[in-house]
């Protein structure tokens, strides 16, 4: 078994006195595309959050390419290797579509991802380029903030509930697009409420319940009683 | 013709107070830090420049090259050794630090250099002037003031809107968190925000020191012109901030001919009616 990219050990974590976090354990490999799911209020952000670096944990908490970071800041996270497209999208209103790319892209990582091939992906965004980026319609500002991950060039790229709010047809075209956007050797964590959508782009699927981790396994090998008992606790 | 004369000076007078308010404005707008030490700086810098012209026999104008980096970097350290731990969801903090560092400030200078009024000496540009048309001299020196306020302030604009340091400032002002999730350390973009500020400050104390005279005591005033011009111009906007200016001093010296007591007051009422008519300023940037 070769070490995972990443993987969290008995993950704690806090709101202040509120415990958002019990133990949980998770492991990404190279390469692979894994799952998170479960209700609102189950922990699956504050999980992202802990990841980049938004949350301070324990420093051997979180491992990236068996290095801790659970310490370090997010910005530190970034340069290492880590995207995320974030929930609600989250782009910088001040800023223009392209300049909101551009930002993501200033760390200069190396890799293949740049202004032209984030435009040849979503070319709606070419068109756009100059307009506010909060001008944009919900499905167009997705593109923009999974573009604005992938100018950072990372090794992983967190996605979180990306297609929260959006319509159905803009859901299917991004997740149409997301081979695409993985490809190439990148690792994703999919976090998502639509339970079947994330069974179809993932190979693992991890569960989460009230800040536990309540099932984890191969998305082809879970039965879907087993997912919605580790789902509802029923 | 006095009245021209009273206007033009004014305008004049106005690209001062612009470069009082520039550096106030920005840091507003990238961290909503409000800097109650800002006039302080000001008569600092002017003090630095007093030291570094009586010292080294240096031009004051030139004593620019000096003043405007130790500021700057006098920002930088100041933002990341204190400021940003201030920083937060509580806005009280920071004003609570930067009044004491106001006191400090006054008393540090108060202990060094007394409290007699000084006055840097420019030599002989103080006295050139241009004739215009009907009666009308124009100082060679407050023209050189305000064209160099408008180029600092038109470089600000460019900073802010055109290069990567000033996406960054607008990144971190819109979302610090999502900002430092593209690699962006705020508390290092913070500190540049302040350094830019206080060189900006640099130049405006220099400009002070050679204008008129000042004593450790006058931060506060020029704090406040720096604020009317921010809040007249509107939040936000540089541009708008030397409209600010320029309508503060015009009104100044506009009481002044009235009558030589009214100038502050006229100032003052000014900011007012503004405030009272568009409480958001003249120019408001649309968000």
């Amino acid at each position: 078994m070769p070490e995972p990219l990443l993987s969290t050990h008995r993950l704690d974590a806090h709101y202040g006195d509120f415990q958002a976090l019990f133990g949980v354990n998770i492991n990404v490999f190279a390469g692979e595309v894994i799952a998170i799911i479960g209700a609102n209020g189950a922990g699956k952000t504050t999980l992202m959050r802990s990841i980049t670096g938004l949350l301070a944990n324990g420093p051997d908490m979180v491992t990236f390419r068996e290095a801790a970071i659970g310490t370090l800041r997010a910005d530190q996270v970034a340069r290492l290797g880590i995207a995320m497209v974030p929930e609600g999208r989250q782009l910088f209103q001040s800023l223009s579509v392209e300049e909101n790319l551009i930002i993501g892209g200033q760390m200069g990582r190396k890799g293949p991802w740049d202004l032209e091939k984030v435009f040849g992906l979503f070319p709606v965004l070419k068109e756009r380029r100059s307009v506010p980026a909060t001008a944009l319609s919900g499905g167009q500002q997705q593109m923009v903030a999974i573009g604005r991950a992938l100018m950072s060039n990372p090794e992983l790229i967190l996605f979180d509930e990306i297609s929260l709010g959006l319509a159905p047809i803009i859901i299917k075209s991004i997740y149409d697009a997301l081979p695409e956007i993985i490809g190439g050797g990148m690792s994703a964590v999919i976090v998502e409420q639509d339970i079947a959508k994330a069974l179809s782009v993932a190979g693992r699927v991890y569960c989460m319940q009230e800040g536990r981790i309540s099932l984890e396994g191969r998305s082809d090998e879970l039965s879907r009683e087993q997912i919605s008992a580790a789902y509802f606790g029923v | 013709m006095d009245w021209i004369n009273a206007i033009i000076q004014g305008i004049l007078l106005g690209g001062l107070y612009a470069l009082f308010a520039a550096g106030l404005s920005l840091i507003f707008g990238v961290m909503r830090l409000v800097n109650i030490a800002h006039g302080d700086f000001i008569v600092l810098a002017a003090f630095l420049a007093l030291s570094i012209t009586t010292g080294v026999g240096m031009n004051p104008l030139a004593s620019l090259v000096l003043v405007v980096p130790v500021m700057a970097g006098i920002g930088y350290v100041l933002q990341r050794g204190i400021l940003n731990q201030t920083l937060g969801d509580d806005i009280l903090p920071p004003l609570l630090v930067t009044f004491g560092l106001s006191v400090i400030i006054q008393n540090g200078l108060l202990e060094i250099y007394s409290a007699d009024p000084q006055k840097m000496n420019a030599g002989a540009l103080e006295t050139a002037s241009v004739a215009l048309p009907g009666d009308l001299n124009i100082g060679v020196l407050p023209l050189l003031m305000f064209a160099v306020s408008v180029a600092v302030i038109a470089g600000l604009q460019w900073v802010f809107y055109r290069s990567a340091l000033g996406r960054a400032f607008r990144a971190v002002s819109d979302k610090q968190d999502i900002a430092q999730l593209m690699g962006l350390n705020k508390a290092h973009v913070f500190g540049l925000a302040m350094a830019l500020s206080l060189a900006v400050v640099g130049i405006a104390g220099v400009f002070l020191g050679i204008r008129t005279s000042f004593d450790p005591s006058i931060g506060p005033g020029r704090l406040i012109f720096g604020f009317e011009a921010v809040i007249i111009g509107g939040l936000g906007n540089l541009w708008g901030t030397l409209i600010g200016g320029i309508i503060l001093g015009v009104s100044q010296n506009i009481g002044a001919q009235i009558n030589p007591g009214w100038q502050l007051l006229a100032g003052h009422i000014a900011f007012l009616i503004v405030l009272a008519v568009k409480p958001r300023g003249l120019f408001p940037r649309i968000d």
